[in-house]
């Protein structure tokens, strides 16, 4: 740390006090590693578990999965054993493997869906912050996406066209973009009224520089930690419209297609259900402890001599 | 005589206050209704008056932050009101602001350097290695340590934080900055540290202030000339010996003896004011002082009192020739 002097007392035409002597409490040093654990333990387990679960997804094939697809009718509804450590279905596929490949389909559903919504969202909330004349069309524009009920958008879009990966997640999507908007007008709104914006005014910069330099860097605390909630929503909702058959199309392992398919013999066989939702489960509450994680750590006060 | 280096003449701004459906303002605030004044090169101008009187609406209208209702806003002999964003922007640099809330006044997120290497790059002051060594002497100017350039805001003090406040709006090599409640928001030493550093400042590098302020200690120590607002409209203006010495307004009478003498023996005719100041949405016909003014008669409730000349460089807006009978009658 260096100490900043005292201001230079010859200026005095009014009776400056002799500035003190700084008295810092002495810094306990740790290892910058623990020191972050400390600081941020939601965040560190919230990224931990996410990253478990993104290598899980990555690696599916070498983590000792069958082929997710492979039918045997001979060997179905199976409890767990050394075999199919999560049991088999009622066609004979190995729950395990299609649980672990599942993974692929709930973060894609989920990243696809935050990184989407948060990138069109920010743009619709930066206009409809900075251009006030657009600022009620737009928001009510939104107040009217948002009264559609997500579900029922996305059964209409997969009536429209064939299921798909990629409409679920538009679906999704535009269920989302509204949530991200107004926040970001909201954040738009009451940073634009922030002296150090008039400051920036006066100082000669142009509202594009205004924008770039001054609001949207400050923006992005707020939204990060937005995007991981629409993840772990998104993820959600991925699973209800594959449990009712509008979502995921049943060749592709997701979790709310096993859920699905296992719903009927929930009662007698109730592990078919049990492990995709205990795994959905552990992967919400993972992005949600990322983002309150994040959205302590994001605060620029928090930010130390870098 | 040449011109004044900022001219405002008959200022009015106002608020539409909510909309009705046809988009037509329901009712509007009378934030600054006629004003005028002007700031010598290298004078310090204080604009003083109660919270909610228009002083800020004043500063920001000259920095073209809002944009005026009606009136005149001159530069060195040139409008500045009217002109395009275009024309606007060699004109800014001329005209800088330091912020009352040394907190909020700074971005969290940039670091001092960018903080102050902002208003060189807009401007076009200096690139490279000048910018380098202009970025030092703006440091050393406002008695802060160069190493510290790559600090964040946060890390600062609120005094320091101001200091780098001035120093941004000093980086422009500006001709007048207005300083809008300035060292309000400090405590008492690091007040006097600022105001010191503002003033030495002012008279190394020539500068105008607009100080705007409801400080009446530090405003007599810092200015020249004083101009009193009360609701929208300057009330008295003058020479600084003028306003303390002999104030000719009643509102002026009773901001002053507001003022705490450090001498115990003095004992000053206090006048109290009763009463709030008026809305701003609906100001009161006649002086718009009279529901608070002691001596108000007939006159006041009817009349607005335009500005009288009452020596050289004083002028005052009351109808009354004579008002020592607000210090006279006054209770102790």
């Amino acid at each position: 740390m260096t100490q900043f002097p005292s201001p230079d007392r010859t200026m005095a035409n009014l009776a400056v006090a002799e500035a003190l002597p700084d008295i810092l409490p002495p810094i306990r040093r740790r290892g910058p590693v623990r020191t972050f654990i400390a600081r941020h333990p939601t965040l560190v387990l919230g990224a931990g578990l996410l990253l478990l679960l993104v290598l899980t997804a990555v690696l599916a094939p070498w983590l000792g999965t069958l082929d997710p697809g492979a039918l045997a009718p001979a060997r179905r509804l199976r409890p767990p054993s050394g075999n199919n450590w999560f049991g088999t279905d009622q066609l004979g596929r190995d729950i395990y493997s299609r649980v672990i490949y599942g993974t692929r389909a709930s973060l894609m559903v989920g990243f696809g869906v935050s990184l989407l919504s948060s990138l069109v969202g920010l743009a619709i909330g930066l206009v409809s912050g900075f251009v006030r004349w657009s600022d009620g069309l737009i928001m009510r524009a939104m107040d009217g996406l948002m009264s559609i009920p997500p579900v029922l958008l996305a059964i209409a879009l997969m009536t429209l066209s064939r299921g798909s990966m990629g409409n679920v997640i538009l679906a999704i999507t535009i269920a989302e973009i509204p949530r991200v908007s107004r926040l970001i007008r909201g954040v738009v709104l009451s940073l634009r009224d922030q002296p150090y914006v008039d400051a920036a005014i006066a100082c000669g910069t142009r509202t594009p520089m205004i924008i770039f330099r001054h609001i949207l860097p400050n923006t992005l605390a707020p939204m990060t930690v937005q995007a991981t909630y629409i993840c772990a929503s998104a993820m959600i909702l991925e699973a209800i419209l594959s449990f009712v058959g509008a979502g995921t199309p049943p060749s592709i392992p997701s979790w709310g297609n096993i859920m699905a398919e296992g719903r009927a013999l929930w009662q007698v066989k109730p592990y078919i259900v049990f492990f995709p939702a205990l795994f959905l489960s552990t992967t919400v509450l993972a992005v949600n402890l990322l983002g309150d994680g994040l959205r302590d750590a994001l605060d620029p006060r928090m930010v130390k001599g870098v | 005589m040449s011109n004044p280096l900022l001219q405002v003449n008959d200022l009015v701004k106002h608020y539409p206050v909510g909309r009705t459906l046809s988009g037509r303002p329901k009712s509007v605030v009378h934030a600054v209704d006629g004003l005028s004044f002007h700031v010598d090169r290298g004078e310090t101008l204080s604009l003083v008056g109660e919270s909610g009187c228009g002083k800020s609406t004043v500063g920001r209208a000259i920095l073209r932050l809002v944009d005026i209702t009606m009136g005149q806003i001159v530069l060195d002999g040139r409008r500045i009101d009217d002109i395009s964003q275009a024309s606007l922007h060699p004109v800014r640099r001329r005209i800088q602001v330091v912020f009352q809330d040394p907190f909020s006044s700074l971005n969290p997120r940039m670091r001092v350097r960018d903080i102050l290497a902002e208003p060189i790059r807009n401007f076009r002051l200096a690139t490279g290695q000048d910018l380098e060594r202009r970025l030092g002497e703006l440091m050393d100017m406002v008695q802060l340590p160069r190493d510290s350039l790559g600090r964040l805001p946060h890390e600062f003090s609120g005094g320091q934080r101001q200091r780098i406040g001035i120093a941004r709006a000093l980086a422009a090599k500006p001709d007048l900055i207005i300083c809008d409640e300035a060292v309000s928001a400090l405590d008492v030493s690091v007040k006097a540290q600022v105001v010191n550093l503002l003033q030495d400042l002012q008279r190394d590098l020539g500068l105008a202030l607009l100080f705007i302020s409801h400080d009446l200690a530090i405003v007599e120590h810092m200015t020249q000339r004083i101009a009193v607002m009360y609701l929208g409209k300057i009330v008295e203006i003058g020479e600084r010996r003028q306003i303390f010495g002999d104030p000719r307004h009643p509102y002026t009478v009773a901001l002053m003896s507001a003022l705490p003498t450090p001498d115990p023996e003095t004992r000053r005719r206090r006048v109290t004011l009763v009463g709030d100041v008026p809305s701003p949405i609906d100001p009161p016909p006649g002086c718009r002082f009279h529901g608070r003014c002691p001596l108000a008669g007939e006159t006041c409730r009817r009349i607005e009192p335009d500005l009288r000349q009452i020596a050289p460089g004083h002028w005052a807006a009351c109808h009354l020739d004579d008002i020592s009978a607000m210090t006279r009658d006054a209770t102790v």
